[in-house]
């Protein structure tokens, strides 16, 4: 009970948190799964007998509960205005190219309506494609660097400023101006930047794919830092200053309390931030089209044709060039690299939920 | 919080306090002056912008890090207001257009994202039958998955539809943008005790009234959340109404500035730099006006997505 105050205000009557306590004491799902239960719990059984366990039956995890009943029978006839424009504009904005997307990688077309289904020779072909199988390779070594930097810097920079250091606030502000400005704008500001910086060595971002790198690498710790060190710095306020005292009076140096206090306790922000700036660099697109575009383009010759290959060009802006490029036979592959990248980035998204629902039950 | 260092105070000896506190002050010193150096690197790049954009054109790439005042070797490179002028008309679309479409397309999408979906989630989270629970799940699905999977599919439904104004591409961004509004209403609407509503129902008040007078006042802190998430966005985003939108007669800032590099030969970088420091400013403005709410808002949203 001591970790659940909030629970217990919320639902109001402490009888209904017991209640709610006693149905599911094994699950750790959090406040919402909880509150959710409790409602149904206060309003059906809690004033009856608040002893009295009750398990979920499967009809009401399916079809609902009879929660509220003087709320739920008038606000079911409203279904239309409350749900329907949401509905509508799920399906025609999410469901339907979904639906659309998965069928069309698995069929040739230039049209959506002169589509042919050929099964998975679009996937054959998307991993035998050279540079889409480059673009991950640098994709996935650009998440890393720049995870490791961001990271890094951020972590530093918000223990810094929750040291109660005078200017504090302005710091942060600053820290987190660049977050809101955009991609393509971003790109082109720091492309005027690094040229003039090339300009005295005579090259350019644009011919160069290491500068390319690092120089998108520079872009996106400036773009965001700020942005993780908001959450670190939300983790950090979060810990309660006995323990800083206690590790104090104990003989701890700050070296021992960063290692033994701090970092475990900012854990669940630590992962937070990982997995956003993970696929953050793996879904980045904006950037990196008007930093650099791909360039510098190599070819190599492959089986007897040429093969020009983006030498800093990402998965996202891969499947982009692939889509609207001038070929336009290659949209069934575009559509099923589509696909291949939607899985990555989703496979790292249940990763992290699963990571994080694993330590919100540990605490 | 202040109680604690009181007490803990008294148990420490007096010495050991004193030591303490100087080195913390000497300590915080020098970390601002570390912090204020730090700082002003970070706004640089801005600054940069800025003093770029008064610049004339051939100045801009070999002397970027020079203030443009004329000189020996640089007898014309201060431009004065010329870039601004010239901006207004470079890239055959006028750039008071393409600033125009992003307030509307941002603000009408804003609000109907936030009205609609918060009425959604109410009904979600309170009738709660399978079929609410299915479109809740759909919308924390449509969170992890990345725009290039429904880019073209997307693309061409808005097409057929008739999706492709800047007055109509908002419901696009309603459907595509619903999953982390959902979820985050969902979830407050949740915490909030249903006995207020019950209470109102019982006196005789209908569902649209327990909403709007009820319910949508309490969902204020969540909205604002919402909202800025939504806001910062909308007003970036590039590749979706590139797509959708009629780009001959719609193009929104990030579309504009992306044209100027892309369709020219030449770029005329003083006129560019001069509309990033236009499109920056509202940004800035927008920043410094609803700061606090911004950072809250980004760490709720963060902690939930």
């Amino acid at each position: 009970m001591n970790n659940k105050p909030d629970e217990t205000n919320a639902a109001g009557k402490k009888i209904e948190a017991a209640a709610t306590e006693a149905v599911e004491p094994e699950k750790g799902k959090g406040a919402s799964s909880k509150l959710m239960y409790s409602e149904s719990v206060s309003a059906s059984k809690a004033h009856s007998a608040a002893a009295a366990p009750r398990k979920k039956t499967l009809k009401e995890i399916f079809f609902g509960h009879k929660t509220s009943y003087t709320l739920r029978k008038p606000l079911k006839k409203w279904w239309f205005l409350f749900m329907g424009p949401v509905t509508a504009a799920f399906i025609i904005g999410f469901v339907w190219p979904f639906i659309q997307g998965i069928y069309l990688s698995f069929c040739k077309f230039k049209l959506v309506s002169d589509a042919e289904f050929i099964g998975v020779d679009n996937y054959v072909k998307a991993f035998s494609d050279k540079p889409f199988m480059r673009s991950f390779i640098y994709t996935a070594g650009f998440a890393l660097v720049s995870l490791f930097f961001i990271n890094i810097i951020a972590f530093a920079v918000a223990i810094a400023l929750t040291k109660g250091i005078k200017g504090s606030n302005l710091f942060r502000t600053v820290f987190f101006m660049p977050n809101l400005i955009g991609g393509i704008v971003l790109g082109y500001l720091w492309s005027m930047i690094f040229d003039g910086v090339l300009s005295a060595f005579e090259t350019s971002i644009m011919t160069n794919s290491t500068w390319g790198f690092w120089g998108l690498i520079i872009l996106i710790c400036w773009q965001q830092i700020g942005y993780m060190m908001i959450i670190y710095i939300a983790g950090l306020n979060a810990i309660p200053d006995d323990l800083f005292e206690a590790a104090r009076i104990d003989g701890a140096n700050s070296w021992q309390i960063l290692w033994n206090v701090t970092i475990p306790n900012v854990m669940p922000s630590i992962t937070i931030c990982m997995f956003l700036s993970l696929t953050n660099g793996f879904k980045l697109f904006d950037q990196n089209l008007a930093l650099t575009g791909g360039q510098p383009y190599e070819t190599t010759i492959e089986a007897g044709k040429a093969v020009s290959i983006g030498q800093t060009e990402m998965l996202a802006l891969n499947i982009y060039n692939t889509f609207y490029g001038a070929n336009t036979n290659s949209r069934g592959t575009a559509q099923a690299k589509a696909v291949l990248f939607f899985i990555l980035v989703a496979v790292i998204g249940l990763v992290q939920l699963a990571y994080t629902r694993k330590k919100e039950v540990q605490q | 919080m202040k109680d604690n260092k009181n007490a803990t105070a008294a148990i420490e000896p007096q010495l050991l306090k004193d030591a303490k506190k100087v080195s913390r002050k000497k300590s915080g010193i020098s970390l601002t002056i570390v912090f204020s150096i730090i700082s002003l690197v970070y706004v640089f790049p801005v600054l940069a912008v800025l003093v770029n954009s008064f610049k004339s054109n051939t100045y801009v790439k070999t002397d970027t890090f020079m203030l443009p005042i004329n000189d020996a070797e640089h007898p014309d490179i201060w431009a004065g207001f010329s870039n601004f002028v010239n901006g207004m008309t470079i890239g055959n679309y006028p750039f008071v257009n393409s600033v125009i479409n992003s307030f509307i397309i941002t603000l009408v999408s804003t609000f109907l994202i936030i009205l609609c979906t918060s009425m959604a989630a109410w009904y979600i989270a309170r009738v709660d039958s399978f079929l609410c629970k299915v479109i809740y799940y759909l919308c924390v699905f449509s969170m992890v998955v990345p725009f290039q999977m429904v880019m073209y599919t997307l693309s061409k439904t808005a097409d057929t539809l008739h999706l492709n104004t800047p007055w109509t591409i908002p419901i696009v961004y309603l459907g595509f943008g619903a999953g982390l509004a959902i979820f985050m209403f969902v979830g407050f609407v949740k915490s909030i005790p249903i006995e207020i509503e019950e209470a109102a129902a019982i006196d005789g008040c209908g569902p649209l009234r327990t909403y709007f007078t009820i319910v949508f006042p309490m969902l204020r802190p969540t909205m604002i959340s919402v909202g800025i998430l939504e806001i910062m966005w909308i007003w970036n985003d590039y590749l979706l109404p590139y797509l959708v939108l009629d780009i001959n007669e719609y193009r929104t800032i990030p579309i504009h500035i992306q044209y100027l590099k892309g369709s020219y030969g030449t770029v005329d970088l003083g006129a560019t730099m001069a509309l990033i420091l236009l499109s920056i400013i509202p940004v800035i403005i927008f920043y410094l006006i609803c700061q606090k709410y911004i950072i809250k808002g980004v760490a709720a949203g963060a902690v939930k997505g």
